[in-house]
């Protein structure tokens, strides 16, 4: 099990909390809420030690476009990058919503 | 296509499937639309201490979720286990969130305010690495059962594809009334367990035919130990859990005919096990079900 926990600037106020997601085989849960400050905060529990970089090509990637001041729980069960995405982007979408 | 497989071929496109939805689905497509309330959702963090310290990820919810809401305008509560989330296995949060909140329902049906309960079963029982701290709050969810099923229908539901074992297929047991899918299992001991303890010339886990003519849902339903059979179909088992409160509970709730369950057991020769059929015809002719 690793923690890894990255941080991005911020423009967008966030007001909602959104949960999407399982900790199931290959799947992760993702728990979005209102950042404390006026930056995003993203804290991983994975249960697959050794991927720090990928995490973070992943997490640069969504937050090229994603710029809510938001703090980001994820909980991984071996998810897959592409579904790291999805689970970012369904829950970027369930604040739209 | 003949007319038939039209209509056929429809109505399987026309259904929801339930056992493809998680717990918080399942729990939404239960009670009635706009009604859905969440105790101790993913965001209060209630989730396991025991599993970080084993090298295990935990869910922020315990994989349990819990659900305020009506049925057909009725207060209810459903209990809905994620089988995802380490097998719906039961430790200690999970299994007090459970407890918990039917003892809080047992408090409201003692003050004349009805909660309807609603289990939705999907496990393989208690979680081994909380052992006897999952295995208390089971017994914990089987005294609350037994204290509700006196004040209100208790209405239990396994779907499938997990089913439900160990000590929570005592508390399926235990309900009022228990609606299955064909896709269900309900058992005490899963079919992998038993080949592991017993060699697999007593029983081949592999074997799914074999183990759902044994365990499923539609020969649970045969022999009397479910209620409904229905379809996988999330709005057929809404409407069964309706169903089965407007039934209200049985005369004798099952589990408490122990005189016809042991009469039952006495005509089994170990021996010489009866196959799935010739239970059903052992268990079913001249006694009541």
């Amino acid at each position: 099990m690793e923690r890894i926990e990255i941080d991005y600037p911020a423009r967008q106020p966030v007001v909602r909390r959104v949960h999407v997601g399982v900790v199931g085989s290959g799947d992760l849960e993702v728990l979005l809420e209102p950042s404390p400050d006026q930056r995003a905060h993203v804290v991983i529990t994975t249960s697959v030690e050794g991927y720090g970089v990928i995490w973070r090509h992943v997490l640069d990637r969504f937050f090229q476009h994603f710029e809510g001041m938001a703090s980001i729980e994820i909980n991984d069960f071996g998810a897959t990058p592409g579904m790291v995405l999805l689970r970012l982007e369904q829950a970027a979408e369930g604040l739209r919503d | 296509m003949s007319g038939d497989a039209t209509r056929d071929y429809r109505r399987f496109l026309s259904r929801s499937s339930f056992i493809e939805m998680t717990a918080r689905e399942r729990a939404h497509a239960i009670v009635d639309a706009g009604s859905y309330r969440e105790l101790l959702g993913p965001f209060d963090r209630i989730k396991s201490p025991w599993l970080p310290l084993q090298d295990i990820v935990a869910q922020s919810d315990d994989g349990v979720v819990l659900a305020r809401g009506t049925l057909d305008g009725q207060p209810a509560l459903v209990a809905a286990i994620e089988s995802a989330y380490q097998g719906g296995s039961i430790g200690e949060v999970s299994g007090a969130k459970i407890a918990g909140a039917l003892e809080l329902a047992l408090g409201d049906c003692q003050r004349g305010r009805p909660i309807w309960p609603v289990l939705l079963l999907e496990t393989g029982g208690v979680r081994l690495q909380e052992a006897n701290l999952g295995l208390a709050a089971i017994a914990e969810i089987h005294a609350a059962i037994i204290a509700l099923r006196r004040l209100v229908p208790v209405v239990g539901v396994i779907a499938g594809a997990v089913g439900c074992f160990g000590g929570m297929s005592m508390a399926a047991a235990l309900c009022s009334r228990l609606i299955v899918t064909r896709q269900a299992r309900l058992g005490m001991n899963g079919p992998e367990v038993i080949e592991q303890e017993a060699g697999v010339a007593e029983l081949d886990a592999s074997d799914r035919a074999l183990i759902w003519r044994l365990i499923g849902g539609e020969q649970r339903h045969a022999v009397g130990l479910a209620d409904d059979l229905v379809e996988d179909d999330a709005a057929a088992i809404a409407v069964a859990v309706r169903d089965a409160f407007a039934r209200g509970s049985p005369p004798v709730e099952r589990s408490a005919q122990v005189e016809r369950l042991a009469a039952r057991l006495a005509c089994i020769d170990p021996e010489r096990p009866p196959d799935a059929g010739s239970l059903r015809l052992l268990w079913n002719e001249g006694a009541p079900r």
